[in-house]
Protein backbone atom coordinates (compact mmCIF):
# COMPACT_ATOMS: atom_id res chain seq x y z
CA UNK A 1 0.00 0.00 0.00
CA UNK A 2 1.61 2.99 -0.85
CA UNK A 3 1.62 6.10 1.36
CA UNK A 4 0.42 9.70 0.76
CA UNK A 5 1.94 12.44 1.82
CA UNK A 6 -0.45 15.25 2.56
CA UNK A 7 1.30 18.20 1.31
CA UNK A 8 1.49 20.42 4.25
CA UNK A 9 -0.43 23.87 4.71
CA UNK A 10 2.45 26.54 4.65
CA UNK A 11 2.08 28.68 7.75
CA UNK A 12 0.96 32.32 7.17
CA UNK A 13 -0.10 33.84 9.81
CA UNK A 14 -2.56 36.26 9.25
CA UNK A 15 -1.80 40.12 9.09
CA UNK A 16 -3.41 41.89 12.25
CA UNK A 17 -2.63 45.33 13.31
CA UNK A 18 -1.51 45.74 17.01
CA UNK A 19 -3.95 47.81 20.03
CA UNK A 20 -3.71 51.11 20.70
CA UNK A 21 -3.15 53.56 23.66
CA UNK A 22 -3.76 56.91 24.18
CA UNK A 23 -0.73 58.83 24.74
CA UNK A 24 -2.44 61.79 26.89
CA UNK A 25 -4.97 59.77 29.36
CA UNK A 26 -3.64 56.16 28.89
CA UNK A 27 -6.73 55.07 28.11
CA UNK A 28 -6.75 51.47 25.86
CA UNK A 29 -8.79 50.93 22.74
CA UNK A 30 -8.91 48.05 20.49
CA UNK A 31 -7.14 47.82 16.89
CA UNK A 32 -8.97 49.82 14.56
CA UNK A 33 -8.94 52.56 12.34
CA UNK A 34 -9.19 55.43 14.48
CA UNK A 35 -6.56 58.03 15.53
CA UNK A 36 -8.37 59.91 18.44
CA UNK A 37 -9.15 58.94 22.14
CA UNK A 38 -12.70 59.11 22.33
CA UNK A 39 -12.15 59.90 26.21
CA UNK A 40 -9.83 63.07 25.95
CA UNK A 41 -9.35 63.23 21.94
CA UNK A 42 -5.92 62.75 22.61
CA UNK A 43 -4.04 60.96 20.28
CA UNK A 44 -3.61 56.77 19.95
CA UNK A 45 -0.31 55.34 19.62
CA UNK A 46 0.09 51.03 19.06
CA UNK A 47 0.76 49.03 21.84
CA UNK A 48 3.32 46.36 21.87
CA UNK A 49 3.20 43.34 23.47
CA UNK A 50 6.99 43.70 25.63
CA UNK A 51 7.48 39.78 26.05
CA UNK A 52 7.39 39.46 22.37
CA UNK A 53 10.36 37.63 20.44
CA UNK A 54 13.01 40.20 19.15
CA UNK A 55 15.64 39.32 16.26
CA UNK A 56 18.97 40.00 17.41
CA UNK A 57 21.56 41.81 15.01
CA UNK A 58 22.53 38.70 12.96
CA UNK A 59 19.01 38.00 12.71
CA UNK A 60 18.48 41.82 11.42
CA UNK A 61 20.96 41.41 9.00
CA UNK A 62 20.45 38.18 6.98
CA UNK A 63 16.62 39.80 6.43
CA UNK A 64 15.92 41.12 2.92
CA UNK A 65 17.14 44.57 2.56
CA UNK A 66 13.65 46.92 3.37
CA UNK A 67 12.14 48.48 6.42
CA UNK A 68 10.55 45.51 7.10
CA UNK A 69 13.67 43.85 8.24
CA UNK A 70 12.65 45.71 11.59
CA UNK A 71 8.80 44.37 11.70
CA UNK A 72 8.51 43.38 15.26
CA UNK A 73 8.88 46.59 16.02
CA UNK A 74 6.22 48.45 13.46
CA UNK A 75 2.60 47.69 14.58
CA UNK A 76 1.48 44.65 12.98
CA UNK A 77 1.30 40.75 14.13
CA UNK A 78 1.47 38.27 11.00
CA UNK A 79 3.01 39.32 7.73
CA UNK A 80 3.00 42.24 5.54
CA UNK A 81 1.06 42.25 2.47
CA UNK A 82 1.78 45.37 0.68
CA UNK A 83 4.74 47.76 0.03
CA UNK A 84 7.19 45.09 0.59
CA UNK A 85 10.43 47.24 -0.89
CA UNK A 86 9.86 50.47 1.01
CA UNK A 87 12.92 51.84 3.50
CA UNK A 88 16.21 50.40 3.70
CA UNK A 89 17.92 53.33 2.24
CA UNK A 90 21.69 54.27 1.83
CA UNK A 91 23.47 55.77 4.60
CA UNK A 92 25.81 57.64 2.60
CA UNK A 93 29.16 59.08 3.63
CA UNK A 94 29.50 62.61 3.34
CA UNK A 95 33.09 63.78 4.25
CA UNK A 96 33.05 67.50 2.12
CA UNK A 97 29.77 68.23 3.72
CA UNK A 98 31.77 67.25 7.29
CA UNK A 99 34.17 69.92 6.12
CA UNK A 100 31.88 72.66 5.56
CA UNK A 101 30.01 71.27 8.90
CA UNK A 102 33.12 71.69 10.68
CA UNK A 103 32.05 68.51 12.51
CA UNK A 104 34.17 64.92 12.69
CA UNK A 105 32.00 62.78 9.73
CA UNK A 106 29.23 63.52 8.23
CA UNK A 107 26.39 60.74 6.75
CA UNK A 108 23.42 61.95 4.69
CA UNK A 109 20.34 59.31 5.25
CA UNK A 110 19.52 59.53 1.60
CA UNK A 111 15.74 58.78 1.26
CA UNK A 112 15.19 60.66 -1.55
CA UNK A 113 15.64 56.88 -3.06
CA UNK A 114 13.12 55.63 -1.26
CA UNK A 115 10.79 52.91 -2.85
CA UNK A 116 8.29 53.74 -4.52
CA UNK A 117 7.87 57.14 -4.25
CA UNK A 118 11.88 58.69 -3.66
CA UNK A 119 10.80 60.05 -0.12
CA UNK A 120 10.71 58.83 3.29
CA UNK A 121 6.60 59.26 3.16
CA UNK A 122 7.23 55.75 1.34
CA UNK A 123 8.23 54.22 5.02
CA UNK A 124 4.79 55.80 6.81
CA UNK A 125 2.75 54.60 3.79
CA UNK A 126 4.10 51.42 3.98
CA UNK A 127 2.82 50.97 7.52
CA UNK A 128 -0.62 52.42 7.00
CA UNK A 129 -1.61 50.34 3.94
CA UNK A 130 -0.72 47.31 5.72
CA UNK A 131 -3.37 48.65 8.51
CA UNK A 132 -5.82 49.26 5.76
CA UNK A 133 -5.06 45.78 4.59
CA UNK A 134 -6.07 44.29 8.14
CA UNK A 135 -8.90 46.60 8.62
CA UNK A 136 -10.17 45.78 5.18
CA UNK A 137 -10.31 48.71 4.00
CA UNK A 138 -10.68 49.79 0.24
CA UNK A 139 -9.56 53.38 0.05
CA UNK A 140 -6.97 55.01 1.58
CA UNK A 141 -6.39 58.85 1.32
CA UNK A 142 -4.49 61.67 3.28
CA UNK A 143 -4.22 65.51 3.43
CA UNK A 144 -0.58 65.99 1.98
CA UNK A 145 2.22 68.76 0.74
CA UNK A 146 2.83 66.64 -1.56
CA UNK A 147 5.10 63.90 -0.87
CA UNK A 148 3.09 61.96 1.04
CA UNK A 149 0.26 62.82 -2.15
CA UNK A 150 2.91 61.03 -4.22
CA UNK A 151 3.24 58.16 -1.44
CA UNK A 152 -0.70 57.18 -1.38
CA UNK A 153 -0.89 57.29 -4.66
CA UNK A 154 1.81 54.97 -5.70
CA UNK A 155 1.16 52.50 -3.00
CA UNK A 156 -2.54 52.39 -3.43
CA UNK A 157 -1.97 52.07 -7.49
CA UNK A 158 -0.03 49.18 -7.08
CA UNK A 159 -2.28 47.28 -4.14
CA UNK A 160 -5.17 47.91 -6.35
CA UNK A 161 -6.81 50.52 -3.72
CA UNK A 162 -8.78 53.30 -5.04
CA UNK A 163 -6.63 56.47 -3.64
CA UNK A 164 -8.39 59.81 -2.72
CA UNK A 165 -5.27 62.62 -2.10
CA UNK A 166 -5.94 66.41 -1.31
CA UNK A 167 -3.68 68.75 -1.30
CA UNK A 168 -3.31 72.42 -1.29
CA UNK A 169 -4.39 73.96 -4.81
CA UNK A 170 -0.74 75.94 -5.13
CA UNK A 171 2.10 73.10 -5.20
CA UNK A 172 4.80 72.18 -7.30
CA UNK A 173 4.17 70.89 -10.79
CA UNK A 174 6.28 67.63 -9.92
CA UNK A 175 4.34 66.97 -6.90
CA UNK A 176 1.17 67.39 -8.93
CA UNK A 177 2.04 65.69 -11.45
CA UNK A 178 4.07 63.17 -10.02
CA UNK A 179 1.07 62.49 -7.64
CA UNK A 180 -2.00 61.94 -10.44
CA UNK A 181 0.40 59.80 -12.68
CA UNK A 182 -0.64 57.00 -10.63
CA UNK A 183 -4.11 57.26 -11.26
CA UNK A 184 -5.62 58.39 -7.74
CA UNK A 185 -8.80 60.74 -7.26
CA UNK A 186 -6.89 63.75 -6.57
CA UNK A 187 -8.41 67.12 -5.47
CA UNK A 188 -6.83 70.24 -5.35
CA UNK A 189 -8.24 72.55 -2.24
CA UNK A 190 -7.97 76.69 -1.91
CA UNK A 191 -6.14 77.01 0.98
CA UNK A 192 -3.32 76.26 2.88
CA UNK A 193 -2.09 72.42 3.77
CA UNK A 194 -3.95 73.18 7.29
CA UNK A 195 -7.45 73.81 5.77
CA UNK A 196 -6.93 70.45 3.79
CA UNK A 197 -5.80 68.75 6.79
CA UNK A 198 -8.43 70.05 8.91
CA UNK A 199 -10.98 69.09 5.67
CA UNK A 200 -9.27 65.16 5.67
CA UNK A 201 -10.37 64.85 9.28
CA UNK A 202 -13.95 65.64 8.46
CA UNK A 203 -13.85 63.53 5.21
CA UNK A 204 -12.30 60.44 7.60
CA UNK A 205 -15.12 60.52 9.75
CA UNK A 206 -17.75 61.03 7.38
CA UNK A 207 -17.12 58.37 4.60
CA UNK A 208 -15.50 55.46 6.52
CA UNK A 209 -11.99 55.51 4.13
CA UNK A 210 -8.19 54.79 5.88
CA UNK A 211 -7.09 58.67 5.54
CA UNK A 212 -3.45 57.62 5.90
CA UNK A 213 -2.76 60.78 8.29
CA UNK A 214 -5.87 61.07 10.17
CA UNK A 215 -7.31 58.11 10.98
CA UNK A 216 -4.60 55.51 10.73
CA UNK A 217 -1.98 58.10 12.01
CA UNK A 218 -1.29 55.78 15.08
CA UNK A 219 0.03 52.86 12.60
CA UNK A 220 1.06 55.08 10.00
CA UNK A 221 3.36 57.25 12.46
CA UNK A 222 5.63 54.21 13.43
CA UNK A 223 6.83 53.69 9.69
CA UNK A 224 9.08 56.87 10.78
CA UNK A 225 10.97 54.73 13.55
CA UNK A 226 12.88 52.78 10.86
CA UNK A 227 14.89 55.70 9.76
CA UNK A 228 16.29 55.33 13.32
CA UNK A 229 16.92 51.95 13.27
CA UNK A 230 18.85 51.98 9.71
CA UNK A 231 21.03 54.56 10.93
CA UNK A 232 21.82 52.28 13.92
CA UNK A 233 22.43 49.16 11.65
CA UNK A 234 23.96 50.90 9.23
CA UNK A 235 26.58 52.83 10.93
CA UNK A 236 28.02 48.93 12.80
CA UNK A 237 24.83 48.97 15.70
CA UNK A 238 26.10 52.03 17.07
CA UNK A 239 24.08 55.53 17.13
CA UNK A 240 26.15 59.10 15.92
CA UNK A 241 26.39 61.59 18.32
CA UNK A 242 23.79 64.04 16.15
CA UNK A 243 20.65 63.65 14.15
CA UNK A 244 19.30 66.54 11.92
CA UNK A 245 15.93 66.23 10.50
CA UNK A 246 13.42 68.71 8.35
CA UNK A 247 10.00 69.07 10.55
CA UNK A 248 6.35 69.27 9.05
CA UNK A 249 4.10 68.03 11.52
CA UNK A 250 6.80 67.31 13.87
CA UNK A 251 6.07 63.92 13.90
CA UNK A 252 9.61 62.77 12.26
CA UNK A 253 11.34 63.91 15.17
CA UNK A 254 9.70 62.03 18.23
CA UNK A 255 8.99 58.85 16.27
CA UNK A 256 13.83 58.96 15.78
CA UNK A 257 13.83 59.57 19.21
CA UNK A 258 11.48 56.85 19.93
CA UNK A 259 12.60 54.49 17.23
CA UNK A 260 16.50 55.18 19.08
CA UNK A 261 15.34 54.49 22.30
CA UNK A 262 13.76 51.23 21.21
CA UNK A 263 17.11 49.82 19.98
CA UNK A 264 18.36 51.00 23.51
CA UNK A 265 16.27 48.49 24.87
CA UNK A 266 16.15 45.83 22.93
CA UNK A 267 20.21 46.00 23.94
CA UNK A 268 21.02 46.19 19.98
CA UNK A 269 22.93 49.57 20.09
CA UNK A 270 24.77 50.75 23.41
CA UNK A 271 25.61 54.41 24.14
CA UNK A 272 23.79 58.10 24.28
CA UNK A 273 20.57 58.64 22.23
CA UNK A 274 21.62 61.17 19.50
CA UNK A 275 20.91 64.57 19.88
CA UNK A 276 18.00 65.34 17.67
CA UNK A 277 17.86 68.77 16.01
CA UNK A 278 15.12 69.89 13.96
CA UNK A 279 14.86 72.00 10.68
CA UNK A 280 12.38 74.19 9.41
CA UNK A 281 11.95 77.26 6.81
CA UNK A 282 11.75 80.77 8.83
CA UNK A 283 8.66 81.34 6.98
CA UNK A 284 7.19 78.56 8.65
CA UNK A 285 8.76 77.42 11.96
CA UNK A 286 6.39 77.43 15.12
CA UNK A 287 8.30 74.20 15.93
CA UNK A 288 11.34 76.21 16.01
CA UNK A 289 9.96 78.81 17.85
CA UNK A 290 8.63 76.65 20.59
CA UNK A 291 12.01 75.74 21.00
CA UNK A 292 13.89 78.66 21.17
CA UNK A 293 10.83 80.43 23.44
CA UNK A 294 10.26 77.66 25.28
CA UNK A 295 6.86 76.97 27.04
CA UNK A 296 4.76 74.10 25.76
CA UNK A 297 2.04 74.71 23.16
CA UNK A 298 2.63 75.68 19.21
CA UNK A 299 1.65 79.10 18.30
CA UNK A 300 0.44 78.12 14.80
CA UNK A 301 1.14 80.71 11.81
CA UNK A 302 0.55 81.19 7.94
CA UNK A 303 3.15 79.38 6.18
CA UNK A 304 5.07 81.80 3.62
CA UNK A 305 7.83 79.71 2.46
CA UNK A 306 9.13 77.77 -0.54
CA UNK A 307 9.53 74.86 1.36
CA UNK A 308 6.03 73.39 0.27
CA UNK A 309 6.71 70.40 2.18
CA UNK A 310 7.28 71.64 5.54
CA UNK A 311 4.75 74.42 4.97
CA UNK A 312 2.88 73.07 8.48
CA UNK A 313 1.26 76.14 10.38
CA UNK A 314 -0.20 73.86 12.98
CA UNK A 315 1.75 71.12 13.39
CA UNK A 316 0.31 68.77 16.35
CA UNK A 317 3.12 66.72 16.88
CA UNK A 318 4.97 70.11 17.36
CA UNK A 319 5.19 69.51 21.01
CA UNK A 320 6.29 66.27 20.85
CA UNK A 321 9.05 66.80 18.28
CA UNK A 322 10.07 69.66 21.08
CA UNK A 323 10.34 67.57 23.41
CA UNK A 324 12.70 64.93 21.69
CA UNK A 325 14.78 67.78 20.82
CA UNK A 326 14.90 68.67 24.43
CA UNK A 327 15.23 65.27 26.08
CA UNK A 328 17.91 64.51 23.84
CA UNK A 329 20.38 67.61 24.55
CA UNK A 330 19.47 68.87 21.08
CA UNK A 331 18.35 72.24 19.33
CA UNK A 332 16.34 73.70 16.08
CA UNK A 333 17.03 76.41 13.84
CA UNK A 334 15.20 78.09 11.15
CA UNK A 335 16.57 79.12 7.89
CA UNK A 336 15.70 82.06 4.91
CA UNK A 337 14.61 80.02 1.46
CA UNK A 338 17.51 82.01 0.16
CA UNK A 339 19.47 79.69 2.29
CA UNK A 340 17.72 76.27 1.62
CA UNK A 341 18.50 77.00 -1.73
CA UNK A 342 21.89 77.12 -1.00
CA UNK A 343 21.86 74.17 0.84
CA UNK A 344 20.50 72.13 -1.65
CA UNK A 345 23.77 73.18 -4.01
CA UNK A 346 25.79 72.17 -1.22
CA UNK A 347 24.77 68.60 -0.95
CA UNK A 348 24.12 68.17 -4.70
CA UNK A 349 27.90 69.52 -4.78
CA UNK A 350 29.61 67.96 -1.91
CA UNK A 351 27.37 64.41 -1.58
CA UNK A 352 25.67 64.15 -5.17
CA UNK A 353 22.66 63.74 -3.36
CA UNK A 354 19.91 65.99 -5.42
CA UNK A 355 17.41 67.18 -2.53
CA UNK A 356 14.05 68.86 -2.75
CA UNK A 357 13.67 72.07 -0.41
CA UNK A 358 13.14 70.09 2.87
CA UNK A 359 16.66 68.99 2.44
CA UNK A 360 18.09 72.45 1.66
CA UNK A 361 16.16 73.18 4.59
CA UNK A 362 17.57 70.50 6.56
CA UNK A 363 21.67 71.14 5.56
CA UNK A 364 21.16 74.95 5.70
CA UNK A 365 19.97 74.52 9.30
CA UNK A 366 22.72 71.95 9.99
CA UNK A 367 25.60 75.07 9.09
CA UNK A 368 23.67 77.16 10.88
CA UNK A 369 23.85 74.99 14.06
CA UNK A 370 27.09 74.69 13.70
CA UNK A 371 28.25 78.57 13.44
CA UNK A 372 26.09 78.35 16.65
CA UNK A 373 28.71 76.22 18.19
CA UNK A 374 25.40 73.74 18.68
CA UNK A 375 27.22 70.99 16.38
CA UNK A 376 30.71 70.55 17.65
CA UNK A 377 33.86 69.90 15.48
CA UNK A 378 33.96 66.26 17.44
CA UNK A 379 30.63 65.61 16.28
CA UNK A 380 29.27 62.60 13.86
CA UNK A 381 26.34 63.85 12.60
CA UNK A 382 23.24 62.18 10.34
CA UNK A 383 21.35 64.29 8.13
CA UNK A 384 17.97 62.96 7.10
CA UNK A 385 17.51 64.18 3.44
CA UNK A 386 13.89 62.93 2.62
CA UNK A 387 12.89 63.86 -0.41
CA UNK A 388 13.98 63.93 -4.09
CA UNK A 389 14.78 67.26 -5.93
CA UNK A 390 13.23 66.66 -9.05
CA UNK A 391 9.90 66.91 -7.40
CA UNK A 392 10.68 70.57 -6.95
CA UNK A 393 12.45 71.84 -9.83
CA UNK A 394 11.07 75.49 -9.37
CA UNK A 395 13.62 76.18 -6.17
CA UNK A 396 16.75 75.86 -8.46
CA UNK A 397 15.05 76.91 -11.75
CA UNK A 398 16.84 80.21 -12.78
CA UNK A 399 19.30 80.10 -9.82
CA UNK A 400 22.03 77.64 -11.34
CA UNK A 401 24.72 79.50 -14.25
CA UNK A 402 23.08 78.71 -17.36
CA UNK A 403 25.40 75.80 -19.58
CA UNK A 404 26.87 77.32 -23.15
CA UNK A 405 25.37 76.40 -26.03
CA UNK A 406 28.35 75.37 -28.73
CA UNK A 407 28.10 74.28 -32.34
CA UNK A 408 29.57 70.67 -32.67
CA UNK A 409 33.13 71.76 -32.75
CA UNK A 410 36.10 70.46 -30.83
CA UNK A 411 37.53 74.37 -31.01
CA UNK A 412 34.24 75.34 -29.33
CA UNK A 413 35.09 72.43 -26.14
CA UNK A 414 38.99 74.06 -26.82
CA UNK A 415 37.46 77.50 -26.06
CA UNK A 416 35.71 76.60 -23.04
CA UNK A 417 38.10 74.33 -21.33
CA UNK A 418 40.98 77.41 -21.98
CA UNK A 419 37.72 79.55 -20.08
CA UNK A 420 37.25 76.58 -17.56
CA UNK A 421 38.59 77.85 -14.18
CA UNK B 1 -27.83 84.11 19.42
CA UNK B 2 -27.71 80.71 17.78
CA UNK B 3 -24.58 79.11 16.55
CA UNK B 4 -24.22 75.75 14.71
CA UNK B 5 -21.75 73.35 16.20
CA UNK B 6 -20.31 70.29 14.28
CA UNK B 7 -18.44 67.86 15.99
CA UNK B 8 -16.58 64.76 15.02
CA UNK B 9 -18.00 61.53 15.60
CA UNK B 10 -15.93 60.42 18.81
CA UNK B 11 -17.61 63.36 20.63
CA UNK B 12 -21.36 63.21 19.03
CA UNK B 13 -22.14 60.20 21.68
CA UNK B 14 -21.82 62.74 24.57
CA UNK B 15 -24.16 65.04 22.44
CA UNK B 16 -26.82 62.64 22.45
CA UNK B 17 -25.62 60.83 19.34
CA UNK B 18 -25.78 64.36 17.26
CA UNK B 19 -23.71 65.16 14.93
CA UNK B 20 -24.84 68.76 14.89
CA UNK B 21 -26.32 70.63 17.74
CA UNK B 22 -27.16 74.39 18.55
CA UNK B 23 -25.21 76.68 20.53
CA UNK B 24 -26.28 80.12 22.23
CA UNK B 25 -23.15 82.52 23.53
CA UNK B 26 -21.60 86.12 22.09
CA UNK B 27 -18.44 84.24 22.10
CA UNK B 28 -16.98 81.31 21.35
CA UNK B 29 -16.06 80.34 24.96
CA UNK B 30 -20.00 81.35 26.04
CA UNK B 31 -21.34 78.64 23.49
CA UNK B 32 -18.96 76.03 24.60
CA UNK B 33 -20.04 76.49 27.87
CA UNK B 34 -23.60 76.50 26.96
CA UNK B 35 -22.84 73.26 25.98
CA UNK B 36 -20.86 72.07 28.95
CA UNK B 37 -23.96 73.38 30.75
CA UNK B 38 -26.39 71.22 28.41
CA UNK B 39 -24.39 68.11 27.57
CA UNK B 40 -22.66 67.52 31.11
CA UNK B 41 -20.17 64.72 29.66
CA UNK B 42 -19.21 67.02 26.75
CA UNK B 43 -17.57 69.98 28.49
CA UNK B 44 -14.52 68.32 29.58
CA UNK B 45 -13.83 67.42 25.94
CA UNK B 46 -13.97 70.74 25.19
CA UNK B 47 -12.30 72.54 27.85
CA UNK B 48 -9.78 71.69 30.81
CA UNK B 49 -11.25 72.19 34.33
CA UNK B 50 -10.05 75.89 34.03
CA UNK B 51 -12.39 76.67 31.32
CA UNK B 52 -9.33 76.64 29.00
CA UNK B 53 -9.16 74.94 25.35
CA UNK B 54 -6.74 71.97 24.78
CA UNK B 55 -4.12 72.04 22.38
CA UNK B 56 -5.36 69.38 20.77
CA UNK B 57 -8.19 70.12 20.33
CA UNK B 58 -8.82 72.93 17.68
CA UNK B 59 -12.18 74.82 16.91
CA UNK B 60 -12.98 76.75 13.67
CA UNK B 61 -15.63 79.48 12.93
CA UNK B 62 -16.79 79.45 9.74
CA UNK B 63 -13.72 77.38 8.61
CA UNK B 64 -11.04 79.91 10.10
CA UNK B 65 -9.03 78.44 13.26
CA UNK B 66 -9.89 80.44 16.15
CA UNK B 67 -6.36 80.42 17.41
CA UNK B 68 -6.04 83.53 14.77
CA UNK B 69 -9.15 85.25 15.90
CA UNK B 70 -8.49 85.35 20.20
CA UNK B 71 -9.10 81.83 20.76
CA UNK B 72 -12.28 81.25 23.60
CA UNK B 73 -12.61 85.35 23.22
CA UNK B 74 -13.56 84.70 19.38
CA UNK B 75 -16.81 86.98 18.81
CA UNK B 76 -19.62 84.54 16.89
CA UNK B 77 -23.27 85.86 15.80
CA UNK B 78 -25.70 83.93 14.75
CA UNK B 79 -25.96 81.80 11.90
CA UNK B 80 -22.29 81.60 12.71
CA UNK B 81 -20.50 77.30 12.45
CA UNK B 82 -18.15 76.15 14.90
CA UNK B 83 -16.45 73.28 13.96
CA UNK B 84 -14.64 71.29 16.58
CA UNK B 85 -11.50 68.92 15.33
CA UNK B 86 -10.02 66.79 17.26
CA UNK B 87 -5.75 68.32 16.18
CA UNK B 88 -3.80 66.15 14.03
CA UNK B 89 -1.21 66.75 11.29
CA UNK B 90 1.66 65.46 8.87
CA UNK B 91 2.30 66.15 5.34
Amino acid sequence: MSSTATPRPTLRRELTARPLRCRNCGADRAAAPVSICDQCLGPLDPVYDPARPLPDANAIAARAPSLWRYREWLPFQGEPVHSLDSGFTPLVAAPALARRLGVARAWVKNDTVCHPSLSFKDRVVAAAINAAAAFGLDTIGCASTGNLANAVAAHAARAGLTAWVFIPEELEAGKVLGTSVYGPKLVRVRGTYDDVNRLCAQVADRFGWGIVNVNLRGYYGEGSKTVAYEIAEQLGWRFPNAVVAPMAGGSLLSKLRKGFAEFLDAGLVRGASPRLYGAQASGCAPIVRLVERGGTQIEPEIPRTIARSLAIGNPADGVFAMRAMRDSGGWAAAVSDEDLVDGIRFLAEDVGVFAETAGGVTVAAALELARGGRLRSDDEVVLCITGHGLKTLEAVTGVLSEAPVIAPRLREVAALVERSP
Amino acid sequence: MSITVNLPSVLAAHAGGARTIEANGRTLGEAVADLATRFPALGPRLRDKDGKPYPFVVFYVNDEDVRFRGGFGAPVQDGDEVTVIPAIAGG
